[in-house]
């Protein structure tokens, strides 16, 4: 039954040219981020092998030692490819990681809070009700601000903003649920009552969340470089997309567009190919839509 | 009715004083404040009369409780750079947000209601999968860089309108609005076009869906069939249903616009109280932080209210609802 209709899903989903690009260019992205410290010409947080004299290079150019910078270099001298390879990894990395964590907690809470009901499911709702009134950006710069700068920091201010998405979404589909015969028959197999939760109600609640999910994903990733680009977000030791973008930005009046330019494209493409990917998952995936 | 709006009212205050605390609490770890504002080279006596002022040397819980009852009285401190109450210099810098703000969702409504509109009208011509596609680049698109894309070509480049700043302002109503002059109008531009991109995305999307359902229903058909223009049909029939939902979420976007007025305000050096909060959050001027948190917190608290009331008043169906329920 499951396995048909993920078959169907998958068909459904090919059948959108402009989505299986998405999918293609996602996982482009994925792998040249893995791979970065392999494919990269040089390593950007490593300070000792920059060349300060490179500085500000237009793309296409030769430093004083003969290398040859792709697209340029920024002010410190630093391969403009390599960065964004590397700032590439570090705001993918972020991004996975925050919606992970955020999917499992958000969805837990989700569960519990409609299988045990009463008042722990009215204060939870309450909570995410009065947090969802917020917008994300201004919990997440608040948090990140307090907490201060670096890459742990940002993840839970990402989480922070995240996991109310999911609670919501898997509590109605769970309040459902728990009023099916399977759960009455786990209950009277006087099964654990986590073992309910996580291994009977939790899998059936989870269908919507894909689609969320991914663009929660493509979410986290545009608040993270916005973080960033304030000075709230990853050290600048190790610039993400959106540090390296407000690095570039002093110079961008000057005329040297290429340093902000560059990373901003890649930023651009990620989220673009995370966004349509999950713009057709919940195409096909919407059961009202499908006839 | 009555208890519906003073539960609401209620709720609302709760949420206003545990954020208060939340953000007090929050902004006492930002760092010690005592090493970033009293210069490294003032001496022991100094650095005492200093902390004295500021009232660094209470215990946290009387520096809230302080803080509690001042805000109260509207009076949440001085701040630690500009020496100036702290309330006061948000709320200087609320209309050139609010103005920002509202532009943008001006934009947004009326450029993001049409392309639907046009989308949902044509969803298999070439212009109807152009402006859904554009849509998904426009929200895609993150804000900061959209900034900076638009200053590179209009004022770099083309040299047509100004990158920054707010332009000359006109008092009216005994505050200063750049919408009043054409130097203002200029300077308003760039910056209400990055704000208002992404929620036009959003709107038109909105308005795509609603238009092709609502083109499948029968008085639309009925209204075919009694020979109606095409025009009339768009313009009251469709319309008309594609707006409830777009008017029911102005008010929220109205909030999420002053939000993210935070990042446009930095790219445009546009001196709302945004940039302010990040040119706080720098300096660690805890007051201000402060204070902008519990002004915007008020705010929203009251746009939700009011947006609570407009929506029971103008849908009968929840008015009715909620009084036969009790």
């Amino acid at each position: 039954m499951s396995q048909t209709r993920f078959g169907r899903a998958t068909s459904e989903f090919c059948e959108s040219r402009a989505a299986l690009v998405a999918l293609a260019v996602t996982l482009l992205l994925v792998v040249l981020a893995i791979a970065a410290p392999l494919i990269a010409p040089q390593n950007p947080y490593d300070l000792a092998r920059l060349s300060i004299l490179d500085n500000n290079l237009a793309p296409g150019s030769r430093g004083v030692s003969g290398t040859f910078y792709a697209l340029g270099t920024d002010d410190q001298g630093r391969d403009m490819l390599s960065a964004i390879l590397y700032g590439l990894r570090l705001s993918l990395f972020v991004g996975v990681l925050a919606t992970c964590i955020a999917l499992v907690v958000g969805t837990s809470v989700g569960a519990i809070s409609a299988y045990v009901g009463g008042r722990l499911d009215a204060a939870l709702m309450r909570l995410v009700d009065v947090q969802l009134s917020f917008p994300a950006i201004l919990i997440a710069l608040i948090l990140a601000a307090v907490l201060g700068k670096g890459v742990d920091k940002v993840v839970i201010a990402l989480v922070s903003v995240q996991w109310a998405y999911y609670a919501r979404t898997v509590r109605s589909a769970a309040l459902v649920e728990r009023s099916r015969e399977y759960i009455a028959a786990a209950r009277g197999l006087a099964l654990p009552q986590s073992r309910i939760v996580f291994r009977h109600l939790l899998p059936n609640a989870f269908a919507p969340i894909p689609p969320i999910a991914t663009v929660q994903f493509a979410h986290a990733i545009g608040l993270e470089a916005t973080l960033s680009f304030l000075g709230v977000g990853v050290p600048i030791t190790e610039p993400s997309l959106g540090l390296l973008i407000a690095n570039g930005y002093r110079y961008m009046l000057s005329g040297d567009i290429w340093i902000s330019f560059f990373p901003g494209v890649a930023l651009l493409v990620v989220i673009l190919a995370v966004n349509v990917v999950g713009d057709r998952l919940r195409d096909v995936m919407n059961p009202r839509l499908r006839h | 009715m009555l208890a519906f709006l003073l539960r609401r009212f209620g709720q609302g205050l709760l949420v206003v004083a545990v954020m208060a605390i939340l953000v007090f609490l929050g902004v006492y770890a930002l760092g010690n404040p005592i090493d970033i504002l009293i210069s490294p080279d003032a001496d022991q006596a100094e650095r005492e009369h200093a902390i004295i002022r500021l009232g660094l040397d209470r215990p946290i819980w009387i520096q809230f409780a302080l803080f509690a009852r001042s805000a109260l009285t509207g009076d949440l401190g001085i701040s630690f750079v500009h020496g100036t109450p702290a309330v006061g210099l948000i709320l200087s810098r609320v209309p050139a947000t609010l103005e920002l703000a509202s532009a943008a969702l001006a934009f947004s409504v009326i450029v993001g209601v049409s392309a639907g509109l046009l989308a949902g009208l044509k969803p298999r011509s070439l212009l109807g999968r152009s402006i859904m596609a554009g849509s998904i680049l426009g929200f895609s698109m993150p804000n900061f860089w959209l900034g900076l894309m638009l200053i590179l070509v209009f004022a770099v480049e083309l040299k047509l309108l100004p990158a920054g700043g707010r332009g000359e302002t006109q008092a009216f109503l005994g505050l200063q609005w750049s919408l009043l002059t054409i130097d203002g109008l200029r300077h308003l531009i760039l910056p209400a076009l990055t704000l208002g991109i992404y929620k036009a995305s959003l709107i038109a999307r909105l308005a795509h869906a609603g238009t092709r359902e609502v083109l499948l229903q029968d008085y639309v058909r009925f209204a075919r069939a009694k020979g109606l223009s095409q025009r009339r049909i768009v313009a009251v029939h469709v319309l008309k249903s594609i707006m409830i939902p777009v008017v029911t979420i102005i008010g929220l976007e109205l909030g999420s616009m002053i939000a993210f007025a935070v990042v446009t305000e930095t790219v445009f050096a546009w001196p709302g109280m945004g940039k302010l909060l990040i040119d706080s959050i720098y300096r660690l001027d805890r007051p201000v932080i402060v204070a902008y948190l519990v002004v915007v917190v008020v705010m929203f608290v009251a746009i939700n209210f009011v947006v609570d009331v407009l929506y029971m008043l103008l849908d009968p169906r929840v008015r009715l609802g909620r009084e036969l329920r009790q």
